[in-house]
């Protein structure tokens, strides 16, 4: 079921990423003033952009749940979350170590992009410890749903506002003139962008292929114990992942 | 801040490379162990039905 077109998928994600990581090393020219160490941009920028759009998707199909009821879309938008949520991590990583080598410091406070982007991570942080608190799993997948249409919702609400902030710092990397960049720098950083978002996709789908293929064995279980003579069928486990 | 000379910029980027390679491996090693999980899983509900079904075969047929 998610498992069709996987395998093109998965093909098309490597091709990208070996094609963007050669353009990044062979290709694309140094920054006049940040030198090799700009060569991060090309990673991070793509980890936080396809972070916030997972971040969002995880809202959409938190809508599309509430609209149908079909645990199919919670269990969507709960792999879109947690995909996002390595993705952040990878983002505020890799910003760190541009941030130590390009300013001296591992994070500065009072930068609005840097704090934004902590705001949204800490705030998606909690999602799956409220999943785990709740025991029903109707419940669970309701609140969830919510409160990922509330926190998508944020997400480019915080972005508006920090484009609208003077930053201190921070580079501005799209902009209405295409961020002040060569087109071989820009050419780049899109063949990047596309792989990342490929990647984020196909892991998207392994996701989900993986945990539909674990829920359906534990139906079939349930369902085989059921027939047994005693009766006895397991108590679901537990879970911050959704139920079907 | 002056740019970094290439041999001091460079451990930067390899290390911002790096860090993302890690979390793609540990990621894929993660959803590596739930598939064996879940292979193991079919395994032993493969082997409770072929009991099960061996059972039957051998309960008398109730005439």
């Amino acid at each position: 079921m998610f498992g069709r077109g996987l395998k093109p998928l998965s093909l098309l994600t490597a091709a990208l990423m070996t094609g963007a990581f050669a353009l990044v090393f062979f290709y694309a020219p140094n920054d006049a003033d940040q030198g090799f160490i700009q060569k991060i941009f090309y990673l991070h920028v793509p980890l936080a952009i396809v972070s916030l759009c997972g971040f969002v998707a995880g809202g959409v199909f938190g809508i599309r749940f509430l609209q149908t009821g079909d645990r199919l879309h919670d269990l969507r938008s709960y792999v879109c979350i947690h995909l996002s949520l390595i993705l952040a991590v990878g983002a505020l990583v890799t910003g760190s170590i541009w941030a130590r080598a390009a300013w001296g410091h591992w994070w500065v406070w009072d930068e609005p992009t840097l704090v934004s982007f902590l705001i949204v991570f800490l705030l998606y942080a909690c999602y799956q410890p409220l999943r785990f608190s709740i025991e029903d799993s109707e419940r669970q997948a309701r609140y969830a749903a919510v409160f990922s249409i509330i926190a998508g919702a944020f997400v480019p609400l915080n972005f508006m506002a920090v484009r609208a902030a003077q930053s201190l710092a921070h580079p501005r990397v799209l902009s209405t003139t295409g961020g002040n960049m060569p087109g071989s720098m820009f050419f780049t950083f899109l063949v990047s962008l596309a792989g990342m978002t490929c990647l984020f996709v196909t892991l998207w789908k392994y996701e989900l292929a993986s945990k539909h293929a674990g829920m359906q064995l534990r139906a079939l279980r349930r369902r085989l114990l059921a027939g047994d003579d005693d009766g006895w069928v397991p108590a679901a486990r537990r879970s911050a992942a959704p139920q079907l | 801040m002056p740019a970094l000379p290439l041999d001091e910029a460079g451990k930067y980027v390899a290390a911002a490379y790096l860090v993302f390679l890690a979390l793609i491996l540990v990621y894929v090693a993660i959803m590596a162990s739930k598939l064996t999980r879940i292979e193991r899983d079919l395994t032993e509900l493969n082997e409770q039905l072929t009991r099960r079904d061996d059972e039957r075969a051998e309960e008398p047929v109730a005439q």
